[in-house]
């Protein structure tokens, strides 16, 4: 009998800062890029398997366990972006995969996620990376803690203070620290301030690398069509481009003294100094 | 290049090269300058499992061979030879309880030393003894359930760092180097004490510091394998160990030739890049093939020790005699490609020029191994 679960939801995204958009389809080419998992929820990892070990030895003078389980949605290849959350030392993984779920926005994402956290018993915290690499919104966690009912930190920067029914969080905003004590459960989203993820262990890699991953479609979620995926979605995406972008480059004559003036004038015509 | 490694290793390599690129080349030019020991990136290394890898499996460890501690010291020395030696010198301290250490022994100090969270040290050079084992002066006096020592170690890798400490003596002066024994001691034992620590030419970033005994009373419990077995203990160690400082020589002439080749690409003279020179391509080119050589003949002997077979003293020695030599002909020519650069510290090839030295120095000087070999082939033959 686990007691306390701690889920961790991360996202398989392109491992690249190249982004490249098919021009005709309007979505990103993923051929031939290798995916990884979204750089934010390294951290959320992270924290969810020091909370872990933090935790456990607490615990269990009572006799008491705590699990951490990695959650994502996506296609049958995101079992990989698990596979290595389990190399990184979380304890077990869930792919919730289904053709249905394709499209989905953050609105059906997070509907998605929250019909799997609910077949958990007995989860305290739900842990995200505050935003993904290619989407870029920031909303999943906020949703998702909207549709379970419970309170939502985002952008926690470090867990001062944790036990079973209270946690104490501290945030970094532009101009100051917020502290809070919310109670459990709850979720929070973190980004690179709260840790730095460690290296996979060897015994991790192997664990992963022998794990059967279980995979929750729609079905076993009880999710009608119309709640999931491009069909439950409020948002779609229309089109997606690069701005172009305009340069012009002048180069300027004369001697130094003839360059700066020039140069002073061009930058005061234009308002910039 | 293809070495048929296993799912394995392979994943050992990765985690290792993860370790170098995240965590310790950020690190590795200001560690050398201020001489800052990695203590973090030590519990990195035993968080990932790599100490565990040649203990036992019934003692927390991962029961692999030394070929695959060879993998993941090649590996880190790729990224910093300080950390790879405190990584070895760790296993180099826990290797003779492993080998002849009692079961009790075995129980109360292994599984600590393969989670990472205790480092180990192998004690046995003195002021006047580190060739020359027979010259110990260190003693340890048998009084009730204790021996009692009385000396000082120099030069010992991960001293003061370490928590436990495998320590030569000399328990019958009168028999040379038969009546040396090993104890384990540990940190904090009353009369244990640090020394002087060192200011290296290379591997700066490690810890070499002096350990003094003052009537230290140790456990009897704590002696290795018997009276007497200490110099068997040593020599016994070292066959296991030295194929790993091969793999430090060519982790850490792999870098150097890895820099020298992304410069050459990038510098230009006389109109182009100085790898368009033919004389810069034939040193590299001779950089690579030796130190393909050099890999291979330290994977093999890894790979002979690892099978079993008794006789390895010849193969280990020459393993760590040319990987080190290759080392410090590789990573000298790398900063002759790099030229006035390569003088300076703003390039990281000169410190790899001044810790791959010591490859040739320690586990043996490499006049001492020539020795080790040629004294097998005329006792045993060639083959």
């Amino acid at each position: 009998m686990i007691d306390i679960k701690i889920i961790v939801c991360i996202k398989q995204v392109p491992g690249t800062t190249e982004i490249k958009i098919n021009p005709e389809t309007n979505t990103l080419v993923r051929e031939g890029i290798e995916t990884v998992i979204n750089p934010f929820d390294a951290y959320a990892i992270e924290e969810g398997v020091r909370l872990k070990e933090k935790l456990a030895p607490l615990l269990g003078q009572t006799g008491e366990e705590i699990e951490t389980i990695a959650l994502t949605m996506g296609p049958p290849q995101s079992a990989e972006v698990l596979k290595e959350a389990i190399a990184l030392g979380i304890d077990k993984a869930v792919l919730l995969s289904d053709r249905a779920f394709a499209g989905a926005d953050t609105w059906a994402t997070a509907l998605t996620l929250a019909e799997a956290i609910k077949k958990f018993d007995d989860w305290k915290l739900i842990i995200l990376g505050k935003q993904t690499l290619d989407g870029d919104t920031g909303q999943v966690g906020p949703e998702l803690a909207q549709k379970l009912n419970i309170p939502f930190i985002g952008y926690a920067s470090s867990i001062l203070d944790i036990n079973k029914n209270r946690m104490t969080i501290k945030r970094l905003m532009e101009d100051r620290y917020e502290t809070f004590e919310i109670r459990l459960p709850a979720a929070i989203s973190v980004g690179k301030d709260i840790n730095i993820p460690r290296v996979p262990s060897l015994r991790g890699k192997l664990k992963a690398k022998n794990e059967a991953i279980p995979v929750w479609d729609k079905n076993y979620l009880n999710l009608k069509s119309s709640q999931i995926g491009l069909e439950g979605s409020y948002t779609q995406v229309i089109k997606i481009f690069m701005p172009e972008h305009h340069y012009e480059v002048k180069m300027l004559e004369g001697n130094p003294d003839q360059q700066v003036d020039e140069l002073y004038g061009k930058l005061k015509e234009l308002n910039i100094i | 290049m293809h070495y048929f490694l296993t799912e394995e290793q392979q994943m050992i390599v990765d985690i290792c090269r993860q370790i170098v690129e995240e965590r310790i080349k950020p690190q590795r030019a200001e560690m050398d300058e201020n001489c800052i020991f990695p203590a973090e990136i030590i519990k990195e290394i035993g968080k990932s499992d790599l100490f565990r890898l040649f203990v036992p499996e019934q003692y927390g460890g991962m029961g692999t061979g030394i070929f695959e501690v060879c993998l993941a010291t090649e590996e880190l020395s790729r990224g910093d030879l300080s950390v790879a030696t405190t990584y070895a010198a760790s296993g180099l301290g826990f290797i003779p309880i492993i080998l002849l250490g009692s079961e009790e022994q075995k129980k109360k100090y292994l599984p600590q030393l393969a989670s990472g969270e205790k480092l180990a040290a192998f004690g046995l050079t003195e002021p006047g003894a580190g060739s020359d084992v027979g010259a110990i002066r260190t003693k340890a006096v048998k009084d009730g359930d204790f021996y009692i020592l009385n000396g000082t170690k120099q030069w010992i890798t991960n001293g003061g760092e370490a928590d436990i400490y495998t320590v030569f003596t000399m328990t019958d002066p009168s028999k040379g180097a038969r009546g040396a024994s090993a104890f384990i001691v540990e940190k904090g034992t009353k009369g244990f004490d640090f020394g002087k620590k060192e200011n290296k030419l290379g591997i700066r970033a490690s810890a070499t510091r002096e350990l003094i005994f003052t009537d230290c009373r140790v456990p009897k419990e704590n002696l290795i394998a018997g009276e007497g077995m200490g110099f068997i203990a040593a020599m016994r160690t070292f066959d296991q160990s030295r194929p790993a400082v091969g793999a430090q020589a060519v982790g850490v002439a792999q870098a150097a030739l890895e820099e020298a080749i992304n410069y050459s690409k990038v510098r230009k003279q006389f109109g182009a890049s100085i790898a368009s020179l033919q004389a810069i391509q034939h040193l590299l080119a001779d950089m690579a093939t030796q130190i393909e050589a050099a890999r291979a003949l330290v994977y093999h002997a890894a790979k002979v020790i690892d099978s079993g077979e008794k006789n390895v003293s010849r193969l280990s020695a020459m393993s760590k005699l040319f990987a080190s030599d290759v080392a410090m002909k590789v990573t000298t020519d790398a900063v002759q490609i790099f030229g006035g650069y390569g003088f300076m510290k703003e390039y990281p090839v000169e410190k790899m020029m001044r810790d791959a030295k010591i490859t040739q120095i320690y586990e043996g000087a490499n006049q001492v191994l020539r020795n080790i070999i040629a004294l097998d082939l005329i006792k045993r033959g060639v083959l």
